[in-house]
């Protein structure tokens, strides 16, 4: 909401400068998003009359002017306009000038001729006809302001002001006006606020003869408030009037449209001014929109409208969509004679709807969407009625016609000065919130406030120790420290895990990345889930912003995947990468997900294999204490390499996968090297942890080494040796630990050797050879026989 | 005897100062005191001496011995210094050749703020809250008193699952308050960051996924100077003891009185510079006094209890800490930007 302080000075006095003036307004609460000082680009430009004109000697199109510019001695300007004649009042930019865009005018000559300024157009000046209609189009701006040689140009075309931008937020639709930020100023700064009743002498006649309203919903419509103006004189509006709207943003268009811009501006109530004429049937009819009614409104877009829209229309078609825009069927024109004057209030949710369903959001449909006074119709049409009288635009009908279709209520509260202090932790004198309150607006007696209409927000004693405490300062309430009953905080045993799993990810090289939580169904292509892939099953978003950000993601595959991408295409080498976050998991017959924490550790790079990322599992695991993890080939998970992939699971359950991505898939990818991958569920491997551990004396006697290299088929896996040379090797067996792999030659193909170092030990003794000596040939026996490994 | 004596002592003392090495020491011990040596040769020429002589001699040639053997020992132990001091020299090191690659991974940036926020707030004996992201309507709306027709409901700014829309992705972390309102009784302390979400459009400072740190206290008694308090605590332990705080009337529906808070410009101190757009001030986090139909729709008697919440944008705060200028860094994890945290 832009507000000119010179409007707002009609209102009320406020000497403070444009920077005190905004900081005060922000920190009551109307946050000032900037201020603009008009014309700031303008210096040095004064109002010159021309005393004489003629041809420049050389020149066919140049004129050479004497200016008298009020500084004694006449200036000698060329121009090269042809509408200047000796007389006539122009504005004159002197040397060392500056106008709008950065221009900067200094003496020089023109065709040898000295020209000691320049002569402005209306746009040069950064106006335009809309602001000064008897301008002329081409030429330079002949002044028809009074005013004399020597006046700054910025007073004269109304440049002497400055506009504050307010954001207002939307519990506060009040303050969409001139009148209601000039309240709030009011209040802010102590200075009275003066507010006149509108007064309409009227020409005679009646309304009733011209108009019958109609309210068919009165939901959303609680009340409509007509007048009509006869004999219609369109003219540009007066320049104190121009002026005002364009300082607010607005064109100004001619008397009757800028009249009920300016009462919209002014009271914050939109109006509309339908063309009698148009009205059929002389009959406003507030409706909703019929099954394939349509409307061309004033923008020119011929609109759809649906039953759920509410309209005005006359007997026989719609004129204009309620709250939003007219319809162009009963626009203004430079013909029309006679008005209808619209001050209605609309219900908010519906005028934003029907806004929204249109796509046309416009100042009236942005004031009605926050709920406005419905009192506030009625002074509203009266103000534009002044105006039109005031600016001899028409003659006022008597008669209002004001249908009030829905009660209106008032709010009262008691005044709880003990509570409000309570809440804010102040000691505010119940003296100043009586003042506060009654400044602002509402009544208060015997203890009992009541809310003004326009204040729909306050239902509350706290509202009220907000409207207490704005003015009375939030900067100055004191800070404190509350002490209340000690409770324990922290982070729990969970979050705790979660921080620390996290450190031990980045303590074996890996980085956090984070990404989003949403992707698309082609993600799940790109990792090759089957169709049938219960993976895919996942909560969708209706309203997505596009379909690759439409379906919470059921596994943190794609997105790891993505980043390593998107780090390769970077050049960046050895990458290693974890993610600690939430899998959304639909649940049959339950309206949430189950919103589980997966570890997702993804990397690539030369140092990097199956059993490199393995080993960062098993520290993960380790650290968690899920002790004795299996892993077991998993040849069917499509994302990854049908060899080179595992299961991970601890006491029968499910925790993860591992595994070496899929050809395809990184190829999906655009990575040009093996990129390997594990997810991992936090809850299941924190339910797989075991107990901590207590601690074991430590044997006495000292440990016996024994390597142990043996030759087996190639299928026969490691984890199957070191069970069977546990079984052999009884309790006295402490360790068992791979050191070799081995294929070729001489082994024989078909076959590979596996050697492994056997700590034993024991508390009651030293172990000798002949201790050792049995477990091993038991060790042996047991490989023999179950996985036909032999002693290399 | 006695002169020859002398000589090999002369002799032998001159070859244990003249050898270089351990072997020419060796050499030398050889040389006098071996089987063949020449002291050796000597002493076994001592049964031709006379009984008178044999003492003396034995003695002078014990005493030459003894001299010998602790030359020799002298030597090698001067010779064994030097070796060490020439290995030494010799395994001379250029100390400044990188170290042996260990890779250590990076925090992002987000956790960095994140878990120093989590730790000044569970310092003052807040918990932490977690709720989940997709979340009913009632919880993130009905019950944070914006009811039906509220503008923020509007599918244009929410994620919904359902079309009647009473499941959507939580566009602010305050349902975990109702969440905690309604299974804990005060006092309540808590602090509940997460993901949250909204339909923006990515650019440099807005994503349609970004994260919120939420506060809540309630307890008999609290007030708005208690809600200053807890909030400049925050500020000044994450910018520093002189960072300085504004606090100004806002609007949240599930607050009131609401407020936001600024923090006074770092680059201008308040003068007004291009990273404030002339304001001096920066906008931090938006708070409040809990609105009383939020207390009494959760079950908390609001004549006996109050509260406050607060809630902070993260991105916000790391993006100003770490002086990123493009939120999209945040979620692209590129490793060149990971690497300088």
């Amino acid at each position: 909401m832009k507000l000119s302080r010179k409007w707002l000075s009609e209102f009320t006095d406020i000497k403070a400068s444009d920077k005190e003036y905004c900081d005060a307004m922000t920190l009551s609460g109307s946050k000032v998003e900037g201020y603009e000082v008009l014309g700031s680009e303008i210096s040095n430009v004064v109002v010159g009359r021309v005393i004489s004109i003629e041809r420049h000697p050389d020149s066919d199109h140049l004129w050479v002017c004497s200016v008298d510019a009020g500084l004694g001695a006449p200036l000698q300007i060329v121009t090269g306009a042809q509408n200047v004649r000796a007389g006539d009042l122009v504005p004159a930019a002197l040397h060392g000038s500056t106008l709008p865009g950065g221009i900067k005018i200094k003496k020089g000559k023109l065709r040898g001729v000295e020209s000691e300024g320049m002569l402005c157009s209306l746009k040069e000046l950064g106006l335009d006809r809309h602001d000064f209609p008897y301008a002329a189009e081409d030429g330079i701006f002949i002044l028809e302001e009074e005013c004399s040689p020597g006046d700054d140009i910025k007073k004269v075309i109304g440049f002497d002001d400055t506009v504050v931008e307010f954001e207002i937020t939307n519990n506060r639709p009040d303050c969409f006006s001139i009148i209601g930020l000039a309240r709030e100023s009011a209040v802010t700064f102590g200075t009275e606020l003066r507010l006149a009743s509108p007064e309409v002498m009227g020409s005679g006649d009646d309304i009733t003869n011209y108009i019958d309203i109609e309210i068919e919903n009165a939901a959303l419509c609680p009340r409509y408030t007509a007048r009509v103006v006869k004999n219609i004189r369109i003219a540009p509006s007066p320049k104190w009037l121009r002026q005002r709207l364009r300082a607010s943003g607005v064109r100004p268009i001619n008397n009757i449209v800028d009249i009920t811009n300016y009462v919209m501006l002014e009271y914050g109530q939109p109006m509309h001014a339908f063309d009698y004429a148009c009205v059929k049937g002389k009959k406003i009819i507030v409706r909703n929109a019929r099954d394939g009614e349509t409307l061309e409104t004033l923008d020119g877009n011929l609109r759809k409208l649906t039953p759920d829209m509410l309209v005005i229309a006359d007997a026989e078609r719609p004129i204009g969509v309620a709250g939003v825009m007219g319809g162009a069927n009963s626009e203004i024109t430079e013909n029309t004679v006679t008005v209808v004057f619209e001050s209605a209030n609309f219900n908010g949710v519906s005028v934003r709807k029907t806004a929204a369903a249109l796509g046309m959001r416009t100042d009236a449909s942005g004031r009605f969407e926050k709920g406005l006074d419905p009192l506030g119709t009625l002074p509203a049409v009266q103000r534009a009625c002044e105006l039109v009288e005031m600016l001899n635009a028409g003659d006022v009908v008597d008669g209002v016609i004001d249908d009030i279709a829905a009660d209106i209520k008032t709010v009262t509260l008691p005044l709880t000065p003990g509570r409000i202090n309570a809440l804010l932790g102040a000691e505010i004198e119940e003296e100043f919130m009586v003042k506060v309150l009654s400044d602002l607006g509402f009544t208060v007696e015997n203890g009992l406030i009541t809310v003004p209409s326009w204040r729909s927000d306050i239902e509350h004693y706290s509202d009220i120790a907000e409207e207490v405490a704005r003015f009375y300062g939030y900067n100055v309430i004191e800070p404190t420290s509350f002490r209340g009953a000690a409770v324990q905080g922290g982070l729990t045993e969970r979050q705790s895990i979660e921080r620390s799993l996290s450190q031990l990810c980045r303590g074996i090289g890996f980085t956090e990345i984070l990404t989003y939580s949403f992707i698309g169904p082609s993600d799940y292509d790109k990792i090759m889930l089957p169709g049938d892939s219960a993976l895919r099953n996942s909560l969708r978003i209706l309203n997505p912003l596009g379909d690759d950000t439409s379906l919470m993601r059921t596994t943190g595959l794609p997105p790891m995947l993505e980043v390593l991408g998107r780090n390769f295409s970077y050049r960046n080498k050895d990458v290693r990468l974890y993610e600690l976050s939430r899998v959304y998991i639909p649940v049959e017959g339950a309206e949430l997900p189950d919103e589980r924490v997966k570890l997702v550790m993804g990397a690539y790079g030369s140092k990097e294999d199956f059993y490199s990322l393995k080993g960062c599992v098993e520290a993960v695991l380790g650290f968690l204490r899920v002790t004795g993890a299996e892993y077991a080939l998993r040849s069917d998970h499509c994302s990854f390499h049908p060899g080179r992939c595992a299961e991970i699971s601890a006491g029968g359950r499910v925790l993860g996968v591992i595994g070496q991505i899929h050809p395809k898939v990184q190829e999906n990818y655009g990575i040009e090297t093996p990129v390997y991958a594990a997810e991992l569920d936090l809850g299941f491997m924190l339910e797989a942890r075991q107990p901590e551990a207590s601690y074991k004396p430590l044997s006495r006697f000292p440990s016996v080494y024994r390597d142990l290299a043996l030759v087996c088929g190639d299928d026969v896996t490691v984890a199957s040796l070191e069970k069977h040379i546990r079984s052999g090797g009884g309790k006295t067996l402490r360790a068992v630990s791979l050191f070799d792999v081995y294929k070729g030659s001489p082994i024989p193909s078909g076959k590979k050797s596996v050697a492994f170092s056997l700590e034993f030990c024991s508390d009651e003794q030293s172990l000798t050879d002949t201790d050792i000596a049995p477990l091993m040939e038991k060790i042996l026996k047991v490989l023999k026989s179950e996985l036909g490994a032999e002693i290399r | 005897m006695k002169k020859i004596l002398e000589d090999i002592k002369n002799s032998s003392l001159a070859a244990v100062q003249s050898a270089d090495d351990p072997s020419a020491l060796e050499a030398v011990r050889v040389n006098y005191l071996g089987k063949k040596g020449s002291l050796t040769a000597v002493l076994k020429q001592m049964g031709s001496l006379s009984a008178e002589e044999r003492p003396v001699i034995g003695q002078l040639a014990n005493q030459v011995r003894s001299e010998i053997e602790e030359a020799i020992a002298k030597k090698a132990q001067a010779l064994s210094e030097e070796l060490l001091l020439r290995r030494l020299e010799e395994e001379k090191l250029d100390v400044t050749i990188p170290g042996t690659k260990v890779s250590v991974g990076k925090k992002h940036p987000m956790s960095i703020v994140l878990e120093e926020v989590v730790d000044i707030f569970t310092g003052m004996g807040y918990s932490v809250a977690e709720g989940p992201e997709v979340e009913y309507s009632a919880n993130n709306f009905d019950k944070l008193n914006a009811p039906e027709g509220h503008p923020a409901r509007e599918w244009s700014d929410t994620f919904y699952f359902r079309e009647d829309s009473s499941v959507l992705l939580r566009p602010q972390t305050s349902p975990v308050q109702v969440r905690v309102m309604q299974t804990q009784k005060p006092p309540i302390r808590v602090i509940a960051p997460g993901r949250v979400y909204r339909k923006d459009e990515v650019d440099a400072t807005h994503s349609p996924m970004f994260h919120q740190v939420e506060g809540l206290v309630v307890d008999k008694g609290i007030t708005m100077g208690d809600l200053k308090g807890a909030l400049n605590t925050l500020v000044q332990r994450l910018y520093g003891k002189d960072a300085k705080t504004r606090f100004r009337p806002h609007h949240f529906p599930f607050t009131e009185p609401s407020c936001e808070v600024d923090m006074q410009c770092f680059e201008c101190q308040g003068a007004g510079c291009r990273v404030c757009k002339g304001e001096g001030w920066i906008e931090i986090l938006g708070a409040g006094m809990v609105h009383p139909k939020v207390l009494e729709g959760c079950g908390i008697d609001t004549s006996v209890y109050s509260g406050f919440a607060f809630g902070v944008g993260l991105e916000r705060l790391t993006l100003r800490r770490f002086n990123i200028s493009d939120m999209r860094l945040l979620f692209e994890n590129d490793m060149r930007f990971l690497n300088q945290f």
